[in-house]
């Protein structure tokens, strides 16, 4: 006979019986998991969508000249890019052409293209360097004294709100998931006691054989890691298959702005990687808690 | 007072040395090693009602973390020695009260513990097994277990002669030598 082993075997796992969907657990589990990976999915798409409106948005001002008259407007035009051109400290200038203008319009005024008569500003899209943009008053002043029509936008003045909402939802999105991951760890400590409950007869007879507290613990974590298993791979599915309806949707509405909000490959991985996480930490609440009780008994 | 024995309590104060140890400050995580030591005939018998006869036997052997391969051949034939070889696979609830003891007997000497402790280990077999049980009990003692057996049945207890009896009466120990089976010589006057 070999003393102190700690491990019980195969055959030994029958020593709880089985029946691992019977309790509701797995199915409180599948539940927690499917909220989880859609607040980690909206967390993880509001990060994308804030990174990529940071990208556009840093440091790029828009020049609009806003002159009635189209030969006057084309001429500051031209002069504000001649002008800025010059400038040091300027990555990027680039005027935006009729069509591209026809198709930022297209929602407002139709597909008929525009009116030789429709007084439409000149834009002029301009990335500047950091250090550029802090001094945008200098800037402002270059392209005034070039064209007295023109207006600069400072982009993300504008769009600050809305990165403050992106921002504020993701993390609201993060705190949402600590929350299930709080409420999963109850479920299983809740779970793993009435588990004890049942089965106390036959922990006390282990016990009385010889059974240490880990070798009953080990039971009890395996049981639990199955449903934790079972739960976590229900609910990532289902909350794939929902992740899947809504990009569809979302790419079906054309927005940019929503588009920049979809998933990549590695946040889908991070997604996938939640139900494996979700065991670990089943495992983990369960082998504390059934510790601590037994370490109550004798 | 056999509960304190097979470590299923522990005192508030006094004590108990049990294979020359004290078990009563002795720290919780080394009493796993001293519970495999001692083998157990619980009055209910306490088999897991969703074990087999084999599993329930096997127990204390897979507790020790005897590998499968090595048990099977032993739990067989202790199952077979009480008269239960063909019930292997019965679960507790399908055998009768006195399949039940023996399984629990057969489970209580399989891992041939060094103290064996029987609370009314023949109170539900039938005179003849009851022999076979005091016999088993007997051998034990001669390859060197301690046998504790609780009973009332005097006459069964003194078949075995080298066996000594105390008589517990409302948890006081009214004739610690042995006086039981050797009582005093009246004096007539």
């Amino acid at each position: 006979m070999k003393g102190g082993i700690r491990k019980f075997g195969a055959a030994d796992r029958r020593l709880l019986p089985e029946g691992r969907l019977s309790g509701p657990m797995p199915w409180v589990i599948a539940i927690m998991m499917f909220l989880t990976v859609l607040a980690a999915a909206a967390g993880l798409g509001l990060g994308s969508a804030a990174s990529s409106l940071d990208a556009d948005l840093a440091n790029r001002v828009t020049i609009q000249i806003v002159e009635p008259n189209p030969d006057l407007r084309q001429t500051q035009a031209a002069a504000v890019v001649r002008a800025l051109r010059q400038q040091p400290g300027i990555e990027r200038v680039r005027q935006i052409d009729a069509s591209e203008m026809e198709e930022l319009l297209e929602p407002w005024i139709g597909a008929g293209g525009l009116e030789a008569d429709l007084p439409i500003p000149t834009m002029i899209d301009v990335d500047l360097q950091p250090e550029t943009y802090e001094r945008l008053g200098a800037l402002k002043a270059k392209v005034a004294a070039a064209a007295p029509s023109a207006r600069v936008d400072d982009n993300a003045q504008w769009l600050a709100p809305l990165a403050k909402l992106i921002t504020s939802l993701k993390w609201l999105a993060a705190a949402l998931v600590l929350l299930m991951i709080g409420a999963t760890a109850a479920t299983v400590v809740l779970a793993a006691r009435a588990s004890l409950d049942t089965h106390r007869s036959t922990i006390e007879v282990l016990h009385l054989m010889g059974a240490t507290d880990l070798q009953v613990a080990r039971l009890f974590q395996r049981r639990i890691a199955l449903d934790a298993l079972f739960g976590g791979i229900v609910g990532l599915v289902a909350a794939s298959l929902v992740l899947l309806v809504i990009g569809n949707r979302v790419g079906a509405l054309g927005s940019d702005l929503l588009g920049s909000a979809g998933l990549p490959p590695l946040s889908w991985l991070i997604l996938f990687t939640l139900p494996v996480a979700g065991v670990l930490l089943a495992m983990l609440v369960a082998r504390a808690t059934i510790l601590r009780a037994l370490g109550r008994l004798l | 007072m056999l509960k304190l024995l097979y470590l299923a309590q522990r005192p508030s104060r006094g004590l108990i040395k049990l294979f020359n140890e004290d078990i009563v400050t002795m720290p919780r995580r080394r009493l796993p090693g001293f519970r495999r030591r001692i083998g157990v005939v619980f009055q209910e018998f306490r088999l897991v009602p969703h074990l087999s006869a084999f599993d329930n036997v096997a127990l204390p052997l897979r507790v020790a973390g005897v590998e499968e391969r090595d048990l099977e051949t032993p739990v067989n034939e202790m199952l077979s020695w009480v008269g239960l070889g063909h019930r292997s696979t019965a679960r507790p609830a399908t055998l009768s009260g006195g399949e039940q003891q023996r399984v629990a007997i057969a489970r209580a000497v399989i891992a041939r513990p060094e103290l064996l402790v029987a609370d009314e280990p023949t109170g539900n077999v039938d005179p003849e097994m009851a022999k076979r049980l005091l016999h088993l009990f007997d051998s034990l003692n001669k390859l060197g277990t301690t046998v504790v057996v609780a009973t009332h049945d005097l006459h069964l207890i003194s078949r075995i002669n080298r066996a000594e009896m105390l008589r517990l009466d409302r948890g006081q120990l009214l004739d610690p030598t042995g006086a039981l089976r050797h009582p005093p010589r009246r004096t007539e006057m």
